[in-house]
């Protein structure tokens, strides 16, 4: 049974369709990986995922539940079920590492003050960070923001992870690191994840299988191997990184000036 | 001709669509706050600190203005009642100006000015930065985390701060009386808690838990819906200062005509 679905899902913000009847599975397990342009619509992917966008049309489905029918408690037990790393880390600027990586667990679990810096301490360790629970989250580099948003997401071992752009605005060293952290996580929790980025080193690295939404559709899916080798012109464009191509066909107008 | 009048209907009715999504939006955020204030728990701790932030941080602030508020109006009510050789009723008129209206307002006007402005700005940046997002995923809706206890802090904080507005400003009128007008000390003292009665005191008050609602509703509507990175909460910030500031001002001169028909 696959763990999320997303069945003909429609999406339009401010008067532009970013998701058109657009479906996708991931199986239980799973780690799927969302490439596509910036501003395609895969952030807004994981937003119906975790309800924070509810969707025009269309069903979202997670765990054999239907996202859109839930509510209240049974909501809460949804997000406790899912991690989810947002883009820029979204700490919360006023509490410290060690509250934000806890936070879900002071707010909605009565367990003791011991328990809760065990757990703590046992999620920034699985993410490679030791001894930075009273920092405060301005204090940290941009990757370790993103390694202790992600200590923060595992801290309740949820059944899924959720990426958003992972690697973006980290050097590559670092990216790297987090792309063998998300693989760990993958090993050691046992977690269904999708990551979505446009960085082809990372799908490639810590994908099970890839899809490329454009155009508010997924237009193809496959293995690593099958993506890389794929006769889809749109996804050789983007894979390539080629300036001119369908995708940016009849929009190249920046292009168009460069050359 | 034709093309300007249409321009100015189109304009006219978007103007008109913007402001009942406005209010629109303020009522739906005012139900869903006190809705979750209904549903308990509340989180004390959170309530205390924005308590802390909103009354006991802007205390200096509010009895400077005060201060200087009582002294000036002293000094203007001077002027026409020593025309009139009628300076002893100066402790009156800065008494219940004060109590019934001065300080209330001064102390909205500031407070939503230092507190309602920086509501605004904490909660706009943590929506940019999707710290808002980060929130609802955590299990944690940001109205009951957020809104809740600064509406409910506003809510208390507003009059208790509008007492000490209050005695500070008379003190300030007291200084003027008593050292620069030559009047009794005894006498000014008198005719201070006379004329005062315990209605002055309460209307103003009343008004005052208004104006924390409208501060704190406001400030957050405006917060949480920002749009568009450092820009959007600058501009957010600003429209949160002057729609407060109207609302405060329009709420008093509904309350005023209010306590004035029923209550006078």
């Amino acid at each position: 049974m696959a763990m999320i679905e997303l069945v003909d899902v429609s999406k339009n913000l401010g008067g532009k369709q970013v998701l058109d009847r657009m479906s996708l599975s991931v199986e239980e397990g799973e780690t799927k990986v969302i490439i596509g342009r910036s501003g395609v619509g895969k952030s807004v992917t994981l937003k119906h995922i975790v309800r924070l966008l509810e969707p025009d049309a269309g069903e979202v489905r997670v765990d054999g539940k239907d996202v859109l029918s839930i509510k209240g408690k049974e909501l809460n037990e949804l997000h406790m079920q899912i991690g989810l790393v947002f883009q820029g880390g979204a700490l919360f600027d006023s509490l410290t590492v060690g509250e934000n990586v806890g936070f879900i667990l002071y707010e909605h679990m009565s367990i003791s003050q011991d328990e809760i810096g065990r757990r703590v301490r046992e999620s920034l360790a699985l993410v490679g960070l030791y001894g930075i629970e009273n920092y405060m989250p301005a204090d940290l580099s941009g990757g370790m923001k993103k390694r202790v948003a992600l200590a923060r997401a595992i801290c309740t071992r949820p059944k899924i992870i959720l990426y958003d752009e992972p690697t973006t605005g980290v050097d590559p060293i670092t990216a790297d690191a987090i792309n063998l952290l998300i693989d760990e996580l993958h090993d050691k929790l046992k977690v269904t994840s999708i990551v979505v980025t446009h960085d082809m080193r990372s799908a490639y690295k810590v994908a099970d299988r890839i899809a490329m939404l454009y155009d508010g559709k997924i237009i193809a899916e496959g293995t690593p191997d099958e993506i890389r080798y794929s006769h889809n012109p749109y996804v050789h464009q983007f894979i390539t990184g080629a300036a001119h191509g369908p995708i940016t066909e009849g929009q190249s107008s920046i292009i168009k000036n460069i050359d | 001709m034709i093309l300007f009048k249409k321009n100015y209907y189109i304009s006219l009715g978007e103007k008109v669509m913007v402001s009942v999504y406005f209010f629109g939006g303020l009522f739906n955020l005012t139900f869903q706050t006190l809705s979750f204030i209904h549903g308990k728990p509340l989180g004390v701790r959170r309530i205390f600190e924005q308590a802390k932030k909103i009354g006991v941080d802007s205390l200096p602030i509010v009895s400077l203005v005060s201060f200087f508020i009582g002294m000036i109006l002293a000094l203007q009510t001077a002027y026409i009642m020593q025309k009139m050789s009628s300076e002893i009723y100066i402790a009156s008129i800065v008494a219940v100006s004060l109590t019934r209206e001065l300080g209330p307002v001064i102390t909205a006007l500031i407070v939503a000015g230092r507190c309602g402005a920086g509501i605004t700005a904490e909660l706009g940046t943590m929506t940019v930065t999707e710290q808002v997002d980060a929130l609802a995923t955590l299990g944690s809706n940001p109205i009951k985390y957020l809104v809740v206890p600064r509406y409910l802090s506003l809510t208390i904080m507003m009059p208790i701060l509008t007492l000490f507005a209050n005695a500070i400003g008379i003190f300030g009128g007291y200084l003027i009386g008593v050292y620069r007008l030559s009047i009794r000390s005894s006498l000014y003292m008198n005719m201070t808690f006379q004329t005062l009665v315990y209605k002055d005191i309460f209307t103003g008050l009343i008004k005052t838990i208004f104006f924390g609602m409208i501060i704190a509703i406001i400030a957050c509507y405006e917060g949480l819906n920002v749009r568009g990175g450092a820009e959007g909460v600058g501009k957010a910030t600003t429209r949160s200062v002057v729609n407060t500031f109207i609302m405060i001002i329009a709420a008093d001169c509904f309350f005023t005509a209010l306590f004035y028909i029923f209550w006078s």
